[in-house]
C-alpha cells in the first residue's frame, strides 16, 4: 500500500494545548446528560453539511445536493439522543446506532472518541445500538454515510465529555481549567497533581442535564484520526471468539430451518408428512408459514434431514416459467427512448458531416449479494413480548414491521443488533428477523433460524438486472451530449430511510411509492463529472417480483461501466488516448488527481503483449472520488484454466486504486474496504451472476456463483490513498466498486477489441456447473471429508 | 442413541448423538465450539475448516460417527494452544496484516493457510503464487490481498 501522508498530519502539533491560536473555530453546543456517572451528548442544531459546489457547466443534482446529504441532514435532528458514557474504571463507551458487517465503523468510531476524549483507543469501548425508534431517521446504515453523517455529533460528544471532567478535575484540584491538561485518560495540573478520567467519571456526572460550549479538535492536531490502525475487533476474529447471530446461545432456541417452493417466492399449501418429519431424529417442531415450512431440531444437520423428507404442496411464486431472455424482453420493452437532442444539436448531427453520435447499450444480469453468514436471527417470541437478535441495518423498521405482523406493540418488541458476517447491502431488510418472529410466534418456542446458503444465494436478495444505454454526441474534438437511459428491474427500497414512516411510504401500492424513493436514490448518487455539454442520466424501473436492495454501492457500478466504457469509445472515436482523454474533459481536480496518481503508478501506456491490455476509469461518489488501473489477461494460458468448482476466465493481474475520500480517519480500514470493492468490481465484469431458469435462480452455493476468489484475485494490488485538506470526510464502503468495475470492463473490451453487450461478460457461456435440484431445496451435506484432508 | 467419543483442542469429549449427524453441528450446536462457521454446508466454501490429526478438514462434510476415539479435532479455538505463546504465528500475521473485515470466513482461513504451510514443507518446498491461487477458501469481503501477504509472514515464522 502506498500511504500518502498529508503534511498536517506530518507536521501536527504534539498537544492540544499548542494548537494555534487565532483560528477562528467553530463552536457547538452539547449536553451532560444526568446520570450516576458520566454521560455526554451531542446537540441537534450542528448545521446543513455545505452542499454548494462550484463546477462549471450546468451541475447534476448529486454535485450540489447528493444522497449523503440526504441521510446526513435526516439524521441531525436526533444527534442528541447519541450519547458517550465515561466509566469509573477509566474507560469510555458509546452504543453505536449504526451496524457492523465488516466495513470498519466500530473502529473509526472508537478513534474518533479516544481522539477528542484524549483517551486511548483501547480504552474506548463500541457497542451496537438495540433498535430505538426516537432515534427516527438515526438509525440506518447505508449510502456508505456512517463517518460522515456521525462524524460531528460523535466528536462533539467526547468533547463535552472531556469539558465535563477537566471542569471535574479543577474543582477537585483547585487550579483554574484553562491551566489543566487531559491526556490519555489522565488530567494533571501545572503541580503535577494528577486525576484519572476513572476517579473524575462520577464527579463529573450531573443530576439534571446541563448544556455545554465546545470546541472541537482543529484537524491539524489530530494525533489518533488519520493514524492507520488494526480493526478493534481483530483479535477476536482471530480466535474464533467474535460473535454473529447463529454463535449466539439463548435458552431454548433450537436450531431452525426452511422448506422453501421449488419456484421463487412460491408459497407451501401443505405439508403431506408431518407426522413423519416430526418423528425423524432430533426433529421437534414443524410449522407452516407464509415462506415455507420451518422445522426446529437439535442440530441443523437435523434440519436439513427434515428438509430433505418433506413431502409439500407448493403454489407457484410470481416468476414461474420465466427465464433470463424473459426478463431481458421486459426491461427493453420498458425502455424509455432516449430524450430527444436540442434543436440546435440535430440540426448540427443534420448539416455537419464531422458531427458523430456513439452509442453503447449495456445489459447486466442479476447478481447475489449473499454474505458469509447467511441470513439468520434469533427469536423469543412469547404472549406479549418478543426479543429479536439479528444483524440489522435498519432495526427500527424491523422492530416496527415485526410487531406489526406479530400483532403487538412497537415496545413489546426489543431488537438487539448483532454483528454480521458481511451485508453488502442484503442486511438493509430484515428478511431472517421477521421469518424467524413469525416461526417462533408459530411454534410457541424460541428458534435460532439459520437460512441455509442454497436459500441464501437463490431466495435472498441480490442486485437487478438492467440495461443501460448511452449516446453521446462529439464534433471537432469535442463532446456536445452525453445521455444516458438506465432501466432496471425494481430495487427494492422499502426499508425506507430505517423507520416505518418512510418504509410505509415506499411501499405503497402499485409500486409508485418505491418508485419515488429509486428515483430519488438514482438522481442523488449519479454523476457525470465530464465537461460532456448536455448531460442527463435517467432512470426507469419496472417488475417488482424479485428480490432485491440495494447491492454494494446500487446503480453506480452499472451506471459507470456503460459510462466509461462510452468514454472509451469516444476517445478512440476522436482518436484520443483514454487517459488523456479523460484528464482533458474532467471537470474536477480531485478526479483528475485520482487518475493522474493511477496513471504514474500503474505505468499507463506501457507496452503489453496481445491479449492483455490495461484499462482506466473514475468514479465521484459519497463525497470523494476514485479511479482504477487494471491490467487484464486474456490470453489462453489464463482463460483455459480448468478450475473444479470455480471459473477461471480472463484474470485481472494488476490494480492500481487511487481514493480520495476527503479526510480519512482509518487509512487502514480505507484501504481494506478499497481492496474489498477491488474484488467485487472484478466480479461484477467477469464471473458473477445469477441465472433465472423456469422461474428460479440456477445458483445454490459457492460452487455455482463465481464471486472472486484467489484464483481471480489480482496477484498485485496498489491502493493510493490521497491526501486530502478537507475537513469533511467521506464515505468507504462502498467507493471502491464502480471505478473498479468500469476500468476491468474497459481492459476486457481493449484486450478483445470489442466492447461487450453484457456482463459479467461470462454469463452466455456454457454453465460450468450442474444445477442442484429444486426439490428437495437444499443439498445434502457430503461425507468424504476424511478423504479429502491435507 | 450411540455414545461418541473424540479428542477436541486436547481434551477427550463424550457425547450422545447418532452417526450420521456431521462434525460441523455436534461442535457448533452441541458442544457450543463456534469457531467453525457454517458457510455452505457441501464442503464449497471451507468456512468451517478445522484440523484432524495436524491435517485440514472441513467438519461439514464428515459424520461424526467416522471419527475414531484417538482423532485429535482442533478448531480455531485450540490453534494457538499447539504452539508457545498467546496466539499461533498465522493467527499474528493475521494481525500485523489486519486481515479481517467482518471475519466471519477468518478463521477458516487461518486453518487452511496452516495446513497449507505444513503440507508444503512436507514436501520440501515453500509456498508459490500457484499455492496461493489454490486456496479455495472464500472470502465475500475480498480480503485476498491481504490473506496472501499474512500467508507469506505466518509461513516465514511457523
Amino acid at each position: 500500500m502506498t500511504e500518502v501522508t498529508p503534511r498536517r498530519w506530518a507536521t501536527m502539533p504534539r498537544d492540544l494545548d499548542t494548537a494555534p491560536a487565532g483560528i477562528a473555530r467553530r463552536s457547538f453546543l452539547g449536553y451532560v446528560v444526568a446520570g450516576t456517572t458520566l454521560v455526554a451528548a451531542a446537540d441537534l442544531g450542528l448545521g446543513a453539511p455545505d452542499a454548494a459546489a462550484s463546477a462549471p457547466g450546468v451541475p447534476q443534482p448529486a454535485e450540489l445536493y447528493d444522497l449523503n446529504d440526504m441521510l446526513t441532514e435526516a439524521a441531525m435532528p436526533t444527534a442528541n439522543l447519541i450519547t458517550v458514557t465515561v466509566h469509573e474504571d477509566g474507560t469510555a463507551s458509546f452504543a453505536l446506532p449504526r451496524m457492523e458487517v465488516g466495513q470498519g465503523i466500530t473502529t473509526s468510531t472508537a478513534m474518533l472518541i479516544a481522539e477528542e476524549l484524549e483517551l486511548p483507543v483501547e480504552k474506548v469501548r463500541v457497542t451496537l445500538a438495540d433498535a430505538r425508534p426516537e432515534l427516527l431517521f438515526n438509525q440506518l446504515t447505508g449510502g456508505s454515510n456512517t463517518t460522515i453523517s456521525t462524524y460531528t455529533p460523535i466528536r462533539v460528544a467526547a468533547a463535552v465529555a472531556k469539558s465535563a471532567l477537566l471542569e471535574a478535575a479543577a474543582i477537585q484540584l483547585g487550579d483554574a481549567v484553562e491551566t489543566l491538561r487531559a491526556k490519555a485518560g489522565v488530567i494533571s495540573a501545572p503541580g503535577g497533581a494528577r486525576l484519572s478520567y476513572g476517579e473524575l467519571a462520577r464527579a463529573a456526572a450531573r443530576r439534571t442535564p446541563r448544556a455545554v460550549q465546545v470546541q472541537l479538535k482543529d484537524p491539524s492536531a489530530f494525533r489518533v484520526v488519520g493514524v492507520g490502525r488494526p480493526r478493534v475487533d481483530a483479535r477476536d476474529a482471530v480466535t474464533g471468539r467474535k460473535k454473529y447471530a447463529t454463535d449466539m446461545q439463548v435458552k431454548g432456541a433450537l436450531p431452525t430451518m426452511v422448506c422453501r417452493a421449488p419456484t421463487l417466492n412460491g408459497t407451501p399449501k401443505r405439508l403431506r408428512n408431518r407426522k413423519r418429519i416430526l418423528a425423524m431424529p432430533g426433529v421437534r417442531n414443524v410449522a407452516v408459514v407464509d415462506t415455507g415450512v420451518a422445522v426446529r431440531a437439535r442440530t441443523f444437520g437435523q434440519c436439513i434431514d427434515a428438509i430433505r423428507a418433506m413431502k409439500v404442496d407448493w403454489e407457484d411464486g410470481p416468476v414461474a416459467g420465466l427465464s433470463d431472455a424473459d426478463i431481458v424482453d421486459e426491461l427493453r420493452a420498458a425502455e424509455l427512448p432516449l430524450p430527444a437532442l436540442t434543436d440546435s444539436l440535430s440540426d448540427l448531427l443534420a448539416d455537419n458531416p464531422l458531427a458523430q453520435t456513439v452509442e453503447v447499450d449495456t445489459l447486466f444480469y442479476f447478481r447475489s449479494n449473499s454474505a458469509m453468514d447467511t441470513n439468520s436471527a434469533i427469536a423469543d417470541v412469547r404472549p406479549g413480548r418478543a426479543t429479536i437478535w439479528a444483524g440489522l441495518k435498519s432495526p427500527i423498521t424491523a422492530q416496527e414491521r415485526i410487531a406489526q405482523e406479530l400483532g403487538m406493540s412497537v415496545d413489546a418488541v426489543t431488537v438487539h443488533v448483532v454483528q454480521a458476517g458481511g451485508s453488502f447491502g442484503r442486511r438493509l431488510f430484515f428478511d431472517g428477523a421477521l421469518e424467524a418472529a413469525k416461526i417462533s410466534q408459530a411454534m410457541g418456542k424460541p428458534v435460532k433460524l439459520m437460512w441455509h446458503r442454497a436459500d441464501d444465494a437463490r431466495v435472498g436478495r441480490g442486485h437487478p438486472m438492467a440495461t443501460s444505454r448511452v449516446r453521446a454526441v462529439h464534433a471537432g474534438g469535442q463532446v456536445l451530449a452525453f445521455q444516458q437511459t438506465h432501466t432496471s428491474v425494481e430495487t427494492d427500497f422499502r426499508h425506507g430511510l430505517g423507520e416505518v414512516i418512510t418504509a410505509t411510504a415506499a411501499s405503497l401500492p402499485t409500486g409508485l411509492g418505491n418508485l419515488g424513493f429509486s428515483e430519488t436514490v438514482f438522481e442523488l448518487t449519479q454523476e457525470v463529472p465530464y465537461d460532456f455539454g448536455v448531460i442527463s442520466q435517467t432512470l426507469t424501473e419496472t417488475d417488482d417480483r424479485f428480490n432485491t436492495g440495494s447491492m454494494r454501492n446500487i446503480y453506480s457500478p452499472d451506471v459507470r461501466a456503460a459510462g466509461e466504457l462510452t468514454v472509451d469509445e469516444l476517445a478512440a472515436a476522436m482518436g484520443q488516448d483514454p487517459y488523456e482523454f479523460r484528464r482533458a474533459n474532467l471537470r474536477n481536480a480531485r478526479v483528475v488527481a485520482v487518475l493522474d496518481a493511477v496513471a504514474k503508478a500503474g505505468r499507463w501506456g506501457r507496452a503489453m503483449p496481445h491479449g492483455t491490455a490495461q484499462g482506466i476509469a473514475i468514479h465521484k461518489e459519497y463525497k470523494g472520488c476514485s479511479a482504477c488501473l487494471v491490467e487484464i489477461d486474456n490470453r489462453p494460458r489464463q482463460t483455459g484454466r480448468d478450475i473444479r468448482d470455480g471459473v477461471g476466465g480472463p484474470r485481472v493481474t494488476k490494480v492500481v486504486f487511487a481514493i480520495d475520500v476527503g479526510l480519512v480517519v482509518n487509512p487502514r480500514g480505507l484501504e481494506a474496504q478499497m481492496q474489498g470493492g477491488i474484488n467485487d468490481g472484478i466480479a461484477l465484469a467477469l464471473t458473477s451472476s445469477m441465472h433465472l431458469r423456469d422461474g428460479h435462480f440456477l445458483e445454490a452455493s459457492w460452487d455455482n456463483y463465481f464471486y472472486t476468489r484467489q484464483w481471480n484475485t489480482p496477484p498485485e494490488v496498489e491502493v493510493i490513498v490521497m491526501p486530502s485538506e478537507s475537513g469533511q470526510p467521506g464515505g468507504a464502503g462502498e467507493a471502491g466498486v464502480a471505478a473498479t468495475f468500469a476500468a476491468v470492463a474497459c481492459a476486457y473490451a481493449r484486450a478483445t477489441g470489442a466492447t461487450p453487450a453484457y456482463f459479467p461478460v461470462n454469463h452466455r457461456d456454457p454453465l460450468e456447473f450442474k444445477p442442484k435440484p429444486y426439490v428437495p431445496p437444499v443439498p445434502q451435506s457430503p461425507t468424504n471429508g476424511l478423504k479429502l484432508t491435507y | 442413541m450411540p455414545r461418541q467419543t473424540f479428542v477436541l483442542n486436547g481434551k477427550t469429549v463424550t457425547l450422545n448423538v447418532h452417526d450420521d449427524v456431521r462434525v460441523l453441528w455436534v461442535l457448533r450446536d452441541l458442544l457450543g465450539v463456534t469457531g467453525p462457521k457454517y458457510g455452505c454446508g457441501i464442503n464449497v466454501c471451507k468456512a468451517c475448516t478445522s484440523h484432524v490429526n495436524g491435517r485440514a478438514f472441513n467438519p461439514c462434510s464428515v459424520r461424526v460417527g467416522d471419527l475414531k476415539k484417538t482423532d485429535e479435532v482442533t478448531t480455531i479455538e485450540g490453534l494457538a494452544d499447539t504452539v508457545a505463546g498467546d496466539l499461533h504465528p498465522m493467527q499474528q500475521a493475521w494481525l500485523d496484516r489486519d486481515v479481517a473485515q467482518c471475519g466471519y470466513c477468518q478463521p477458516g482461513q487461518i486453518m487452511a493457510a496452516v495446513a497449507l504451510v505444513r503440507k508444503v514443507r512436507r514436501e520440501r518446498r515453500s509456498i508459490t503464487d500457484a499455492d496461493l491461487d489454490g486456496i479455495r477458501n472464500i472470502c465475500r469481503c475480498g480480503t485476498y490481498t491481504r490473506i496472501r501477504e499474512a500467508i507469506e509472514q505466518g509461513a516465514r515464522r511457523m
